[in-house]
């Protein structure tokens, strides 16, 4: 018999229906739903004269375009105000369970759903967002779709797909200090290109991943999609196991028990076969930035800006043409590069233990006066969190600006824009052309790497 | 959805490699709660300056190509799950877009809004951007039926992939949500054995 992997393990659970020669029809368990991708999918079921087909396993969110100050005022912005209005509306009267603007639970929807335990080990869980991938870091089946298969999704719970390819990327051995799950995966992209992954669903193995936290494994397997990879998923273990105990969604006493045994089936078994592999040494992983217009183009702090000699020769114009945008010269050092802002926050590492990181550097110091520092929270929970730790007066003193949990610059959608022409370091996951605001210039770091530039006011090398 | 058989069309020659999804379709022009429109907005930052002008050195402003199909650089669509991205492309005239490769979601994304997504090698993506630059009325067709891609005026054409699947669905201008629905006993079973 054909060994089975984590991922077919999963996958043949969902099979609905097998077509021949087409894509399966797959089943969704859960469903989380935002503002911007799902007016659209609403207005289709509306058109149909339906109703949600499953509404309890529906789960939404208000986060890509709300204001991260003061939260409690009307929203200015006509636009953004009416799509957060509608997804209210949606959810009222399709009977879905809604954490909107002002909810005890609002945040990043890749933040809450983990956090509140809907995302649990061995589920398919979709989302009209690519970076839904961060689920999989419980051992489930978790990818972004577009907005008519959340239509889909909300009209049958199903979708229409097909089995990708499988990759497995291995990591061993202990990360240096100051060297972190961020660095780890900006590491990998590096290497792998950010189509290196495309057709695949990867999984991420070996004792680097195995010793890290559940959140540390949510940075990795978010930036999944950032390799063109449609997920990533870790095998849930005890680590997993003790995140979810007690958490709202999550079964309890006996249930919990049961739960557990299922979910320690959830392994690859030895000689499964993948279509690609790859192997890594955590010891060779730097603390990474990125210099350029995708998040594949990352070097270590101590690097320099690659030379046109020094890529292939398909990404040359590439790396002339991201050059250009970022006003950086190939061959120059990373390190003392000027910046002017800096954001932490994000479904990537805007999370409780991101912003303990950043507090324990940032405790004692000031930022630099020319560097705007922003911290967004990922969700209402972390930012109470992080009050009743005292982070928020540690980062105060220092100069930063804690606001309220949203997407926020991650994507300034919302007023959270870096100008044109500005440097930012940011903990977020993508550094494409004006991704932060028309002309902003991103660069991609861990919090640690953040947190030094704000204070320095450049990029610093360890 | 528009049923999409044949297209015979000049194309718009866009070299650029690793178009993300934030090119495409910036995420301040998302915030729409229709689908229509996004074509004004389409590759914004590269068809407009800072100041609102238009940039007059971005292909789609030269006023030497237009068509039916956009010829773009390997790695196309990567980043946002944004369908948007799609809609713009729709919505701007586009009915196919050629590269040597495209990012998974964003070729879902085209397949469900009869949007082609047409994957060829790279040497055919080279021919095409030459001969496109050479003389900008060349024109391409594109037979789904077939499966082919053929340079007008030259011997030149290659065959694509599309699953059964898809393909029927794009000939036939249907959607998956009409397929699902017709097998809700199905999914119906599925949820009580679970
Ligand atoms: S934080 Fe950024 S990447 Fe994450 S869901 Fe929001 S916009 Fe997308």
């Amino acid at each position: 018999m054909m060994k089975k992997t984590l991922f077919d393990k999963i996958w043949e659970k969902h099979v609905v229906k097998e077509i021949e020669n087409g894509p399966c029809v797959f089943y969704i368990d859960r469903h989380y739903v935002h503002e911007v991708t799902s007016p659209q999918a609403f207005a289709g079921l509306d058109a149909r004269g339906m109703k949600v087909r499953r509404p309890d396993l529906v789960t939404a969110t208000a986060d890509h375009n709300v204001p991260t100050i003061d939260q409690h005022l009307p929203i200015k912005d006509e636009l953004s105000a009416k799509q957060v209005k509608t997804l209210e509306e949606n959810c009222a009267n399709h009977g879905i369970e809604a954490f909107g603007l002002n909810h005890k639970h609002q945040g990043i929807v890749h933040v809450i759903g983990p956090e509140m335990g809907f995302t649990q080990p061995g589920m398919t869980i979709v989302c009209g967002d690519s970076h839904t991938s961060t689920h999989g870091a419980f051992g489930a089946i978790a990818f972004g779709i577009g907005t008519s298969e959340v239509e889909m999704v909300l009209t049958t719970q199903c979708l229409m797909q097909r089995k990708p390819k499988q990759m497995r990327i291995n990591v061993d051995g202990a990360l240096k200090a100051g060297v972190t799950a961020k660095d780890v995966v900006l590491y990998v992209i590096s290497k792998l290109t950010t189509s290196g992954g495309t057709g695949y669903f990867v999984e991420f193995a070996g004792s680097t991943f195995r010793n890290m936290t559940m959140e540390e494994r949510m940075t990795v397997c978010n930036m999944s999609i950032e390799m063109g990879a449609r997920g990533g998923l870790i095998a849930p273990d005890q680590t997993t196991f003790d995140y979810l105990e007690g958490r709202q969604q999550v079964p309890k006493g006996a249930d919990f028990e049961k739960a557990v045994a299922d979910w320690s089936q959830l392994f690859t078994e030895e000689e499964a076969v993948f279509d690609k592999e790859y192997h890594y040494d955590a010891q060779e992983i730097p603390a990474m930035i990125t210099f350029g217009t995708n998040p594949g183009m990352g070097i270590g702090l101590s690097d320099h800006i690659p030379t046109a000699d020094e890529v292939d020769d398909t990404e040359k114009r590439t790396l002339a043409k991201a050059l250009d945008y970022m006003d950086f010269r190939e061959g120059d050092a990373i390190a003392g590069k000027k910046i002017d802002y800096v954001f932490i926050g994000s479904c990537t590492n805007g999370r409780i233990e991101d912003l303990r990181a950043v507090a324990e550097v940032v405790k004692g110091h000031k930022k630099a006066d020319h560097v705007t520092a922003w911290i967004v929270p990922g969700s209402k929970l972390v930012e109470e969190q992080a009050i009743e730790e005292g982070i928020k007066q540690v980062l105060n003193e220092a100069g930063f600006e804690l606001r309220q949990p949203g997407c926020s610059a991650c994507l300034a959608m919302n007023d959270d824009k870096i100008p044109a022409g500005s440097y930012c370091v940011s903990t977020s996951n993508r550094n494409f052309e004006g991704r932060q605001g028309p002309g902003s210039r991103t660069l991609l770091a861990s919090p640690i790497t953040a947190a030094k530039a704000a204070i320095s006011g450049v990029v610093v090398e360890a | 959805m528009e049923k999409l058989k044949i297209v015979n069309s000049t194309y718009i020659p866009l070299r650029n490699e690793n178009v993300d999804t934030d090119q495409i379709i910036p995420a301040r022009f998302l915030k729409a709660t229709s689908r229509e429109g996004f074509g004004d907005n389409l590759f914004r930052d590269w068809r407009y300056q800072k100041d609102g002008s238009v940039n007059e050195d971005f292909i789609f402003n030269t006023g030497k190509y237009s068509g039916k199909v956009l010829v773009a650089g390997r790695n196309f669509g990567s980043g946002s799950s944004r369908e948007h991205a799609a809609w713009a492309v729709y919505d701007y005239g586009f009915r196919v877009v050629v590269s040597s490769a495209f990012a998974d979601i964003f070729k879902n994304n085209c397949t469900n809004n009869g949007l082609l997504p047409v994957e060829v090698s790279p040497e055919f993506l080279e021919e095409l951007f030459s001969r496109a630059e050479a003389d900008p009325k060349t024109e391409v067709t594109v037979d789904l039926g077939a499966q082919t891609i053929k340079i007008e005026g030259t011997s030149l054409s290659e065959s694509f992939e599309i699953n059964g699947y898809k393909k029927h669905c794009l000939m036939e201008g249907l959607n998956d949500i009409d397929f699902l629905l017709s097998i809700t006993p199905e999914i119906e079973a599925y949820e009580q054995a679970k």
